[in-house]
């Protein structure tokens, strides 16, 4: 049986991705790489090691982040 | 200088140069301009990844982590509860507890609200994060933040971008004699003479990020600051002669016609 497919919100933009899915999974379809990644999942800050754990549900808000270039 | 080595929170650092990657044209330029200066500690901006255009390159891939110490900021935070949340992404992030600290006051000046900076400095130190803050040129905020636990503070010369130098060196002298951790002077240095003159009054490193991003070759002016903040710390540790109103003459009048 298919898993049916749920609304999530990602770094501020919605989008559709697959009931059951877990944050590793997302990282995965995105292609972003973990290592030097942060992501917060409905304002809770995860820990890298349960990126695999953590499964999203409907209205899920995501953030990923990351260094970029910046002085102050 | 061999053995001059900065020590901070448990790590040594060679340069007392610390650079900015912001405003910079490209990575390329970014990259080349970090070499130049034969800076150790880079800083960084914590922000979100770009999901939409994956081809978007990241600046981390021209940064080798192991040649570099990532420094990242609180940048863009106006109160305690925004800084406190991207310093914990930062270490979420998983690169390592440091953090440079920024509560800023106000938008023009950028200044920091150091009532909100000691506030944030305090709750993150006691989660164990190795705090860097970025302050103003008061002693008595300095010697709060040490007190709290900062094992460095970094006091600004002059408004971020603003290439005005050093705008209060009474204040920062008297700063360096009364607070016992190292300073880093940062924010403000516009030229290789600024960034000589920090280091002649006593600091242990300056940050500087617009200076050699904004100027007109930001290579050649990364390989001046290099060598201005090396200048610069070793007239300081040479001892310089004391300021005189009157002459003293440098030949001797013994053996004159």
């Amino acid at each position: 049986m298919m898993a049916e497919a749920i609304q999530i919100q990602v770094n501020g933009e919605q989008r559709g991705c697959q009931a059951d899915a877990s944050v590793g999974d997302l990282l995965r379809e995105l292609a972003i790489k973990t290592e030097r990644v942060a992501v917060e999942l409905n304002l809770e800050i995860l820990d890298r090691k349960e990126f695999d754990q953590r499964r999203l549900k409907e209205g899920d808000r995501v953030e990923i982040l990351s260094f970029i270039g910046g002085g102050s | 200088m061999t053995g001059d080595r900065l020590i901070i929170g448990g790590y040594e650092f060679k340069s007392r140069l610390f650079v900015g990657t912001g405003k910079y044209k490209d990575f390329a330029e970014t990259k080349k301009a970090i070499e130049a200066s034969g800076a150790d500690v880079v800083t960084v901006a914590v922000r979100r990844i770009n999901i939409t255009d994956r081809t978007k390159e990241n600046l981390l891939d021209y940064l080798d982590p192991k040649k570099y110490t990532i420094l990242p900021n609180t940048a863009g935070c106006y109160n305690v509860e925004d800084a406190l949340r991207y310093a914990r992404l930062a270490r979420a992030a998983g690169v390592s507890d440091l953090i440079k600290l920024e509560v800023l006051g106000d938008e023009r000046t950028l200044f920091p609200d150091t009532a909100g900076l000691i506030e944030a400095a305090k709750i993150l130190v006691k989660e164990g994060f190795i705090v860097l803050p970025y302050t103003n040129d008061d002693p008595i905020v300095a010697q709060k933040l040490v007190d709290i636990g900062c094992p460095a503070v970094m006091p600004l010369a002059a408004p971020i971008g603003s290439g005005l130098g050093i705008r209060n060196p009474y204040n920062l002298k008297i700063m360096m004699e009364m607070v016992k951790v190292p300073i880093i002077v940062d924010a403000g240095v516009g030229t290789a003479s600024d960034a000589a003159l920090a280091m002649e009054l006593g600091a242990d490193a300056v940050l500087m990020n617009t200076a050699i991003a904004g100027a007109q070759d930001p290579i050649a002016m990364a390989e001046a600051m290099k060598y201005a903040v090396y200048a610069g710390r070793l007239a300081y540790k040479a001892g310089r002669i004391p300021r005189k109103l009157y002459a003293t003459a440098s030949s001797p009048i013994e053996g004159m016609l």
